[in-house]
């Protein structure tokens, strides 16, 4: 078959709404699409680890601190997953596991805003759990139609997953919210700190390109616009029934329009954050990934040359 | 011979409660402070799912003590002062490398293992079910490490150094473990146990030495007198800053819900 027959009958099966399996052939630019995407969302999940890292020594309570270690573990499983697809995707490619991973400190592969920002408190840690992980669930559901069948099948399970994350936060949320003054305060202050990145969460109104072509693969089916919108209209109900103010006045849903208007986040300073890991905290994490990687080195080697997984003998 | 309203079987039985709850709230702490910094991401998962088992235990035991009339298990989790803790100082002791960590998880879960098999058929009930649960879990833990403890050991080269240096290390502290802080002749006498520390040190003896022959590493030798006991609230300064950080938002408001 000629290269133009191939792509015809790829075309083919992806309008048929079929999945495209990791052996099946397919166009260079679907891979790299693919590879791209899943490489942000595989370090997205490793990276956003860490915020929520930082408080698992100090939760507050025998069971937050369970439901916290659970929900870390979830994500690095998450990231464990995600790779492994991307693994086999860049192998044709000759990239391996470990470049995978060290890209991450190279800066060669971005993460989602919301993890260069900073945790400070417990307040913080709960907004991630309930509106961080709420948006990354809409994100994700929207992907489980992808065409790459073994991208959809890890965000089936993801997705069942990141429900408990939701939980979760919401819990630690509404403790905070039914508590003292100071918990309440900490709660609204959380609140506003997470808003912005929350809305740029889901990324640029316009269509880039490579969004575009991303849709013409039926690698992803919504807009970020369409995206961000669904997460207004689950939360913003949700958040004004506890009470808490939003933190933008212009914010109100548009009838006529079917739609919600509210103040763009600062898309500039955003991107910046994550083209070129200048957030709060994007270096330090970085640090924190690349020694756990570099150092260890040493570690790796020795269960490699051993041959016998440690992982199966759980 | 259960009679939990004799004072002094309740007495050793809340003593030996208090020491099993905090060597497990610790070591899961300790074990979760790997998180997002394991050599792999697989190791990742499978340690931290070993820390939530830990930190389930600790969880189990401090309710035991909550309905023998000891405060609320957060409290003791989260409100207590460093000289109240009875674990031993093994656990305490911050993580230095993987194979410190590994090392000291393996000694530890051996030494549990045997404490848990010794208490199976316990007179006090509530604890003896909880035992029989744990067991199964810790019987995993112990498969983990003792992987990872043959394959460092066989290695060579700057892992089997590290491993050797992480023994050193830890060696001292092994005969912690086996404190019961002056308990151990009423536990046994209450059949709240079925072992002498003696006995239990033997056995952990019998099978680590078989381990460490497998793994290619040399015995250590006598182990050092303790010279600090941390069941009699004799502890290290890296305890009291533990408690600190564990305790920094409970205590910011003892009295709120969170
Ligand atoms: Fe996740
Ligand atoms: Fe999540």
């Amino acid at each position: 078959m000629t290269e133009e027959k191939q792509y015809a009958s790829f075309m083919e099966r992806i309008r048929a709404g079929e999945k495209i399996e990791a052996t099946d052939w397919m166009p260079i630019e679907y891979r790299k699409l693919l590879i791209k995407l899943i490489h942000m969302h595989a370090v997205s999940e490793i990276m956003g680890a860490y915020p929520e890292k930082e408080w698992v020594p100090r939760a507050p309570s025998l069971r937050r601190k369970l439901a916290i270690m659970a929900k870390v573990q979830d994500e690095m499983g998450h990231g464990q997953l995600l790779l492994r697809v991307v693994e086999d995707l860049s192998a044709p490619l000759g990239r391996t596991r470990e470049e995978l991973v060290s890209d991450i400190y190279h800066g060669k592969v971005k993460f989602h805003n919301v993890f260069h920002m900073e945790a400070r408190t417990w307040a913080d840690a709960g907004v991630i759990g309930w509106l961080v992980d709420g948006a990354a669930i809409i994100n994700q559901a929207s992907l489980l139609e992808t065409s790459y069948g073994p991208y959809a099948r890890v965000l089936k399970r993801i997705c069942a997953e990141e429900s408990f994350h939701m939980q979760h936060g919401e819990n630690i949320i509404l403790a905070l919210a039914m508590g003292t003054d100071a918990q309440r305060q900490s709660l609204q202050t959380a609140l506003d700190y997470w808003w912005e990145s929350l809305l740029f969460f889901f990324g640029p109104q316009e269509v880039t390109p490579a969004a575009k072509q991303m849709m013409h693969y039926q690698i992803r089916l919504k807009t970020n616009e369409e995206l961000r919108q669904k997460f207004l209209d689950k939360y913003v109900p949700r958040i004004q029934s506890l009470g808490l103010t939003i933190p933008d006045l212009s914010l109100r849903y548009d009838d006529s329009q079917k739609k919600w208007r509210y103040q763009a986040p600062d898309w500039h300073k955003f991107s910046q954050i994550v083209t070129q890991n200048k957030g709060p905290k994007s270096e330090e994490r970085m640090l924190l990934r690349k020694k756990a990687h570099e150092d260890q080195q040493w570690v790796r080697e020795a269960m490699r040359n051993h041959n016998i997984s440690i992982s199966s003998a759980l | 011979m259960n009679n939990i309203n004799d004072l002094r079987y309740r007495e050793v039985l809340i003593e030996c409660l208090y020491q099993m709850a905090d060597d497990k709230l610790l070591l899961g702490h300790r074990d979760s402070e790997w998180l997002g910094c394991c050599p792999d991401i697989e190791g990742d998962v499978a340690f931290s799912s070993i820390a939530q088992d830990e930190v389930g235990h600790a969880t189990f035991y401090y309710q035991l003590l909550h309905q023998l009339g000891e405060d609320d298990p957060d409290r003791l989790a989260f409100g207590r002062d460093a000289s109240k803790w009875r674990n031993c100082m093994l656990v305490e002791r911050e993580n230095d490398d993987w194979t410190y960590s590994i090392t000291r998880h393996l000694f530890f879960d051996q030494f549990d293992q045997i404490r848990l098999q010794a208490m199976c058929t316990s007179s006090y009930e509530p604890l003896q079910h909880g035992v029989k649960k744990m067991i199964r879990e810790e019987y995993y833990h112990l498969l983990h490490m003792k992987t990872w403890f043959k394959q460092l050991g066989r290695a060579g080269g700057v892992a089997t150094q590290k491993l050797q240096q992480a023994i050193e290390k830890l060696w001292p502290d092994v005969n912690g473990m086996f404190s019961f802080a002056g308990i151990e002749e009423d536990l046994l006498r209450f059949e709240l146990i079925q072992l002498t520390p003696t006995e239990m040190r033997v056995k952990w003896e019998a099978e680590m030495k078989a381990l460490f022959q497998q793994a290619n590493m040399s015995w250590p030798g006598e182990f050092p007198q303790l010279k600090h006991d941390g069941r009699k609230g004799e502890h290290s300064a890296a305890l009291k800053t533990l408690l600190l950080t564990m305790g920094e938002v409970y205590q910011s408001e003892p009295s709120a819900k969170w």
